[in-house]
């Protein structure tokens, strides 16, 4: 390599490899520093703690509690948000009038396509204020107030969704699952395309029905598109803290009593409201580990021998 | 025959087609067995099309409704339509938002493209000691939960002086779109054919000039992929603009984003009870969301669902 390339690579990696190092890398190794001392933010002193703030963190029902939730959201955010995609994706690619026996999609699948992706690229906030509005607990809200014209609740003992702490976790999943669904189904519908449809046509004179069509064909060769749904799913329910710190009762949410608390709503209070930065770093260090033990358990758990069409 | 026909979308020819093909072709209880699945699935996709569409349309129509008329009835119809409410939000600070919002991503958008394909171009082109290393440090980042940064970040922004500034969030921005631009353009780069950029060295152009005027042009369908998701990324992150965009002192100016504004909006319904100026915000900030997908509805989708892959 001649010298003036070399003087080249290095003037293109330059302004990217310092903006990476400075924002990026220096604070996330930190963290792990920091961590370790009893640091309280504004005071620039601080001493060396060792591991006494994990050891407070796993005594810290909050934070216990939060891990608990989070775990909730991982085991059901995922499913859910899968199988309707998957569902709805069967659907718009397989759910139509069979063409000259063969397998095809409904009309107007582009239709459903667009109105089912655009949750996505609105940004959580919105939804924050929108869900506020449609949980709201008094005939006002959207929920509610349909909910009294069908009759199924009482106009005078209106549900709150938010305030009941048997309810508060569902209606957080029910707006990722609203919000996730659209993406997972043009993700799915993309690979259901790739798959050829002479497979299809085969199964079908063998006597496959749909069902059994799904099964056995689709579903197998999906499933590389269903396991990186399932990772991003599970990163996605690790954080959790927009929904929460926004919809939710409490200083960065977490209401009621503490009953939607999740890791990142614990940490951001603790931050930025009690100043504890060394504890709050601990949580992102524990946040970090449960983060890539799940995409590890998630990959193998769901890895299957890859086939190839 | 009826029922295929009353589930088929009238005006649209192509569901009629295939109706006339199957009668042809199918044994009759095979035939039954479509009608009844089509109207299932078109049940069931209508329903969730309804349930997408509905909440949306029901809150631009609250934004015309009365402070006692959005407490009293969710199915009350708006009485006053006039677009008074929407300068009032604007007025209200949602147009500060949005002129913050869009101050930052005229800047960090831009750099990302640039310093991402920059450094991406480099690492997927050229033979180096430590390219791999480089590589996998850039898409390592793209792995960690933003989370375990945020402290140390702050007191980074605080040190430099940046914090509640535009420079500040613009650069922090940048650096965290860097790990999926360079692990998205370094794929698309290596696609590309050497021929050309061997032709242009042998013309006589300097890497650099290769870079910008042939590489960069031939690599536009990545950069649009690239970037609408970091644009959407962009507009829509919450978490850093809330640690670092709060006003440091009693006269250092609010510069909210605009999804830090509408929670702040919300967040003060408690005290001043002004829900229209609410809804009419998200109206306001949906807006551009919507003309954008709408738009490149393909492209977003594309791009939105291929960096999921990748």
């Amino acid at each position: 390599m001649r010298k003036g390339q070399y003087r080249f690579v290095a003037g293109f990696l330059f302004i990217p490899v310092a903006l990476y190092l400075i924002f990026v890398i220096w604070p996330y190794l930190q963290t792990f520093g920091y961590s370790l001392t009893d640091w309280k933010g504004q005071s620039q002193t601080f001493n060396f703690v060792g591991l006494d703030n994990y050891t407070a963190l796993f005594q810290d029902d909050i934070f216990l509690k939060a891990i608990w939730h989070n775990i909730l959201f991982l085991v059901f955010i995922p499913v859910i948000t899968i199988l309707l995609a998957l569902f709805f994706a069967f659907m718009l690619n397989a759910g139509g009038r069979g063409r000259a026996g063969g397998v095809s999609g409904v009309a107007g699948s582009g239709f459903y396509k667009i109105v089912y992706f655009f949750p996505q690229v609105l940004s959580l906030a919105i939804l924050a204020v929108l869900f506020g509005a449609v949980y709201r607990s008094d005939s006002g809200g959207m929920l509610n107030g349909f909910l009294m014209k069908l009759g199924l609740v009482d106009e005078s003992g209106p549900v709150e969704w938010l305030n009941e702490p048997n309810f508060v976790l569902w209606a957080l999943i029910a707006v990722v699952v609203w919000h996730g669904v659209g993406f997972y189904l043009v993700l799915f519908s993309a690979a259901m395309q790739a798959i050829p449809r002479d497979i299809y046509e085969a199964a079908l004179i063998d006597g496959a029905g749909r069902a059994h069509t799904f099964f056995r064909i689709t579903l197998p060769l999906l499933w590389d598109s269903v396991q990186t749904a399932w990772v991003y799913l599970g990163i996605a329910a690790m954080d959790m803290f927009i929904l929460v710190s926004t919809m939710t009762a409490g200083e960065y949410g977490g209401g009621p009593d503490h009953h939607s608390e999740v890791m990142a709503t614990v940490m951001m209070r603790n931050f930025l409201l009690y100043g504890k930065s060394g504890y709050a770093c601990a949580m992102g260090v524990v946040m970090l580990l449960l983060t890539l033990i799940v995409s590890v358990v998630m990959l193998r758990a769901t890895r299957r021998e890859r086939i190839e069409f | 025959m009826s029922a295929p026909l009353k589930t088929a979308s009238p005006g649209d020819s192509a569901p009629t087609g295939p109706a006339v093909t199957k009668t042809r072709t199918s044994p009759g209880d095979e035939r039954g067995e479509g009608v009844v699945l089509n109207v299932f699935s078109h049940g069931f996709l209508a329903l969730w099309a309804l349930m997408i569409v509905l909440p949306l349309l029901w809150l631009i129509l609250s934004a015309f409704k009365t402070d006692a008329q959005i407490g009293g009835s969710a199915f009350g119809w708006p009485q006053n339509w006039s677009l008074d409410v929407f300068s009032r939000a604007w007025d209200k600070g949602i147009g500060d938002y949005f002129l913050n919002t869009v101050i930052v991503l005229v800047f960090s958008v831009p750099l990302t493209m640039l310093f991402g394909s920059m450094a991406a171009y480099v690492l997927a082109r050229y033979q180096f000691w430590g390219n791999r290393l480089l590589y996998f440090f850039f898409v390592a980042g793209a792995m960690f939960p933003v989370f375990l940064a945020l402290v140390p970040l702050f007191f980074m922004v605080k040190r430099l002086d940046m914090l509640n500034s535009y420079q500040g969030l613009i650069l922090v921005y940048v650096a965290y779109s860097l790990p999926f631009t360079v692990f998205f353009m370094h794929a698309f780069f290596r696609t590309l054919p050497t021929a050309v950029f061997e032709a242009a060295i042998l013309d006589g152009a300097s890497h650099t000039r290769t870079f910008f005027q042939v590489m960069l042009p031939m690599a536009k369908p990545g950069l649009i992929s690239v970037g609408i998701f970091n644009t959407l990324g962009q507009w829509n992150q919450y978490i850093l603009p809330t640690v670092l965009m709060q006003p440091q002192s009693g006269d250092d100016p609010e510069r909210y984003v605009l999804t830090q504004g509408l929670v702040q909006l919300q967040q003060q319904q408690g005290y001043a009870s002004d829900l229209p100026v609410l809804f009419a915000g998200v109206t306001i900030a949906m807006i551009p969301m919507l003309v954008v997908y709408l738009s490149f509805q393909r492209q977003v989708q594309a791009g939105l669902t291929s960096a999921t892959l990748k």
